[in-house]
C-alpha cells in the first residue's frame, strides 16, 4: 500500500479554485520533488494536506495509509505521522520552544498509546537530536521562532521532524529565505532522516534545493495540475529550459 | 439622578451599629457616622456616574443585602505555597477568624492587628490614619465601608525594619444562602526603610455576597510594600476593593492583582506619589468566563518631580465575559521628570467577550516621559494551526498561547515563589479550575 495516494484533488480558496485535479502516488521511503512557478498551487497543496482551515477540499480524495486524511483534524494528521516543515515557521512569543518540543512529543505519543515523556526522557532524546543536527542548546531555550534568523527557523523545523519521526514529510520551500551554507545545513539534516518507512514529498520553486536532497521522482505543477513527472533530470531540465518552456510543450 | 436603591445595604443600621467593635469611642463613632451620611447621599453608582460607566452593578441593587453572620466554623483555607511560611490572618464573612490565623513570630515592635483589636489596643494609631488616606469624596463604597468600619487588618511597620516572610491575608466568604455583605478595613503604615510583602487572598466558593474591601497604605520615606492580590471569590459574589496610596520620597510600592473570581468585581487602586523619587509598579490580571464583569480601574497622581509609575495589565476573556480597564495618569504642574508607562492588553477568546479600555493622561509638567498602549486581539491563528501542525490537540494549543500572553503580565511580580504561585492559579483557571 502506498502511503499517500492523492486521486483527482480539487481545493479552493476564497471560492477560488487552486488545486485542478492532482493526481499522486507515493510509496513508503520514496522522496517525490514538487516543482512549479509562482501560483501553481504548491503551497495550497501542502496546507490541504496538512489540514489548515480556509482550504476546501471539493473533488477527489487523499489516502495517507489507506486512510482519508481529509476526514482527519491537523493535530490528528500529526499524530499519524503527517509532518509539514513550514515555508514560513511562525514566531510565537512568551512559548518557550522547549516546552513546545515536550508538549508536542508528548501529544504525538499519546495518540499513538505509547508512554509520555517525563522531563528527563524528554531532555536525553532532545539533546540527542541537538547534537545530530549540531544545533546549539541556546537556540531551544528561547521562544518558539521568536527572533530566529531564517536558517534557524528552518533548522528549527528539521529538529522537530527529527523528534516526531513522521512517515510522511511534506517540505514546503524548506530553501526559501536560506543563503548556500544554511541551505546545505538544513538539507544534511533532511538527509540524515531519510529512511525507508520516510516518505518525503519536498516542495520547491529552484532546482538547487535538489542538488542536496536528491529525489526519486520529480513532478512539475501547473495551475493546479501536475503536468509532468519524471526523475531527477527533470529538475535539470527545468533548470535549463525554464518552467515557460517546459508548461508550453506539456500544454 | 446619579443615585439608585442602596440595595438595603444599610438597612437595620441603626440596630447593629451599637454592637459594632469600638461604638461607643468618640472617633470611632464619628468616622462611621461621616460615611452613612456620605452613603445616603450617594447610594450606590448608576452608569451615569463617568467613573462608573462600564460596569454594571443592576445585579448587585436587585435584592437587598443583610450584614454578615459571624464566622463559622467548618472553614478551611487552601494551600497556596508562597515560598516562605507566611503570617497569616484569616478573615470569614468579614469577621476574624483567630483559629484560622497565626501570626507569631512577627519582629517585635511591628503592629499586626485585626482591626477590631486594634480598635482596643492601639487606638492612637488607628485615630492618626483611619479614614485619612481613603477620604470620602464621592467614593460609594468607601463611604458604605466606612458606615460598617467593623474589621481587618492593621499593620505598623517600625523604621528600617524588613519583614522577610510574607504577610498572608485570606477573606473568605461562605455565607450559604444567606445574601450577605462586609466591609473589610486595612491600614498598613510602613515608617521610613521599612520593607513588607502582603499577599492578599480574597476566595469563596459559593454564595451571594458582597465583599467591599479598602484598604489604606502610608509608605514613608524610602520605604516598600509589596502587595499582591488574588480575586477569586465565588461566582454570585460581588468584590469592589478600593486601595489607596500616599508614597513618600524614595517609596515604592508594587501592587500585582489577579483575577478569576466573582460575578462582578472591581479592583480600584488610587496612589498619590507625594514627594520626589517615589515610584510604583502597578500590574495584573483579568481572567473571564460566563458573564463575569472584572474591571480594573487605577489612578496614579504625580503630584512631585522625579516619580516613576508604570502598569502592565493583561486580560483574557471567553464566552460573555466583559473586562474594564480605565487607566488614569495625572501629571501635576512641578512633577517634572516624571516617568509613565502604561500598557492594557485583552485577549478576547469568543465573539461575544468584550472589554472597554480607557487610558486617560492628563499631563501638566513640560518635561516628562508618558507612554499609554491599549489592544484588544484574539488568538493567532497561524500560530494555532503551527501548533496543531506539530500535533497538539485544539485546546492545547489554546492553553499554551493563552498562557503565553498572560505570563508577560505574570513575570512582572518581583517575588519568586508568589509569581508562580500566581501563575499556577493562572494555569488553573484555564482548566476551569479556579
Amino acid at each position: 500500500m502506498n502511503i499517500l495516494s492523492i486521486k483527482d484533488l480539487h481545493a479552493t480558496v476564497d471560492g477560488k479554485e487552486i488545486l485542478k485535479g492532482i493526481n499522486l502516488e507515493m510509496g513508503a521511503g520514496e522522496v517525490h520533488a514538487i516543482m512549479g512557478p509562482n501560483g501553481s498551487g504548491k503551497s495550497t497543496l501542502s496546507y490541504v494536506l496538512s489540514g489548515r482551515d480556509g482550504y476546501e477540499v471539493t473533488k477527489g480524495e487523499v489516502l495517507y495509509k489507506g486512510e482519508n486524511l481529509m476526514k482527519m483534524l491537523p493535530e490528528e494528521r500529526a499524530q499519524a505521522g503527517v509532518f509539514l516543515a513550514f515555508q514560513y515557521p511562525v514566531e510565537i512569543p512568551g512559548v518557550p520552544t522547549v516546552t513546545f518540543l515536550k508538549q508536542a512529543m508528548n501529544s504525538v505519543r499519546k495518540a499513538r498509546g505509547e508512554k509520555e515523556l517525563d522531563a528527563f526522557e524528554f531532555k536525553k532524546i532532545m539533546d540527542a537530536r541537538l547534537k545530530e543536527l549540531s544545533i546549539v542548546n541556546d537556540m531551544v531555550r528561547r521562544a518558539l521562532n521568536t527572533g530566529f534568523s531564517g536558517g534557524e527557523k528552518k533548522r528549527m523545523e528539521v529538529l522537530q521532524m527529527a523528534m516526531l519521526e513522521p512517515s510522511l514529510a511534506i517540505l514546503d520551500e524548506t530553501d526559501s529565505g536560506l543563503d548556500i551554507d544554511a541551505l546545505k545545513t538544513v538539507a544534511d539534516g533532511v538527509n540524515a532522516l531519510r529512511a525507508e518507512d520516510r516518505s518525503m514529498l519536498v516542495i520547491t520553486h529552484y532546482q538547487r534545493l535538489l542538488d542536496y536532497i536528491v529525489p526519486d521522482h520529480v513532478h512539475v505543477l501547473s495551475a493546479g495540475r501536475i503536468i509532468l513527472s519524471g526523475d531527477k533530470s527533470l529538475a535539470l531540465e527545468l533548470e535549463e529550459k525554464g518552467y515557460a518552456d517546459i508548461v508550453a510543450a506539456a500544454a | 439622578m446619579n443615585a439608585m436603591t442602596d440595595a438595603g445595604l444599610l438597612k437595620d443600621y441603626e440596630a447593629n451599629a451599637a454592637a459594632l467593635p469600638g461604638a461607643g469611642s468618640g472617633w470611632v463613632d464619628g468616622l462611621r457616622k461621616g460615611g452613612v451620611h456620605r452613603f445616603e447621599g450617594l447610594g450606590l453608582p448608576t452608569r451615569r456616574v463617568e467613573e462608573w460607566k462600564y460596569t454594571d452593578l443592576r445585579t448587585l441593587v436587585s435584592d437587598p443585602f443583610g450584614p454578615a453572620d459571624a464566622a463559622s466554623d467548618d472553614v478551611s483555607v487552601p494551600d497556596m505555597d508562597l515560598g516562605a511560611e507566611p503570617y497569616r490572618a484569616v478573615f470569614v464573612n468579614g469577621h476574624f477568624h483567630a483559629g484560622l490565623s497565626d501570626l507569631s513570630g512577627l519582629p517585635d515592635g511591628v503592629v499586626a492587628l485585626p482591626l477590631a483589636q486594634a480598635m482596643q489596643d492601639s487606638a492612637a494609631f488607628l485615630e492618626s490614619y483611619l479614614g485619612r488616606i481613603a477620604t470620602l469624596g464621592r467614593r460609594h463604597f468607601v463611604a458604605l465601608n466606612t458606615a460598617w468600619l467593623a474589621d481587618g487588618f492593621a499593620l505598623y511597620v517600625p523604621d528600617g525594619m524588613t519583614i522577610e516572610r510574607p504577610i498572608e491575608l485570606v477573606f473568605i466568604g461562605a455565607t450559604g444562602d444567606t445574601r450577605a455583605a462586609w466591609h473589610p478595613r486595612n491600614l498598613f503604615v510602613l515608617h521610613p526603610g521599612a520593607q513588607a510583602t502582603i499577599v492578599e487572598r480574597h476566595i469563596g466558593e459559593t454564595g451571594t455576597y458582597l465583599a467591599n474591601t479598602v484598604a489604606e497604605i502610608v509608605l514613608a520615606t524610602g520605604s516598600r510594600l509589596n502587595h499582591f492580590k488574588l480575586q477569586d471569590e465565588a461566582p454570585d459574589a460581588f468584590h469592589v476593593a478600593t486601595t489607596q496610596i500616599h508614597a513618600s520620597a524614595d517609596a515604592i510600592y508594587e501592587n500585582f492583582t489577579l483575577m478569576t473570581g466573582s460575578s462582578v468585581a472591581r479592583n480600584q487602586i488610587a496612589i498619590e506619589l507625594q514627594a520626589s523619587g517615589s515610584s510604583c509598579m502597578l500590574n495584573g490580571a483579568y481572567l473571564g468566563r460566563g458573564k463575569q464583569q472584572l474591571d480594573t480601574t487605577t489612578l496614579i497622581d504625580h503630584a512631585a518631580p522625579d516619580c516613576k509609575s508604570s502598569e502592565i495589565y493583561k486580560g483574557a476573556l471567553d464566552e460573555r465575559s466583559k473586562g474594564v480597564f480605565q487607566g488614569r495618569i495625572v501629571v501635576r504642574k512641578d512633577a517634572q521628570r516624571t516617568n509613565g508607562h502604561q500598557s492594557n492588553k485583552t485577549l478576547l477568546l469568543s465573539d461575544k467577550a468584550e472589554v472597554d479600555a480607557k487610558p486617560e493622561l492628563e499631563i501638566y509638567a513640560d518635561d516628562v516621559v508618558c507612554s499609554h498602549g491599549a489592544t484588544v486581539g484574539e488568538l493567532d491563528e497561524h500560530a494555532l494551526f503551527y501548533l496543531r501542525a506539530r500535533g497538539i490537540p485544539l485546546e492545547e494549543a489554546r492553553g499554551l498561547l493563552i498562557d503565553a500572553f498572560v505570563d508577560g503580565a505574570i513575570d512582572e511580580i518581583s517575588n519568586a515563589a508568589i509569581r508562580e504561585a500566581f501563575r499556577s492559579h493562572a494555569k488553573a483557571w484555564q482548566g476551569g479550575n479556579s
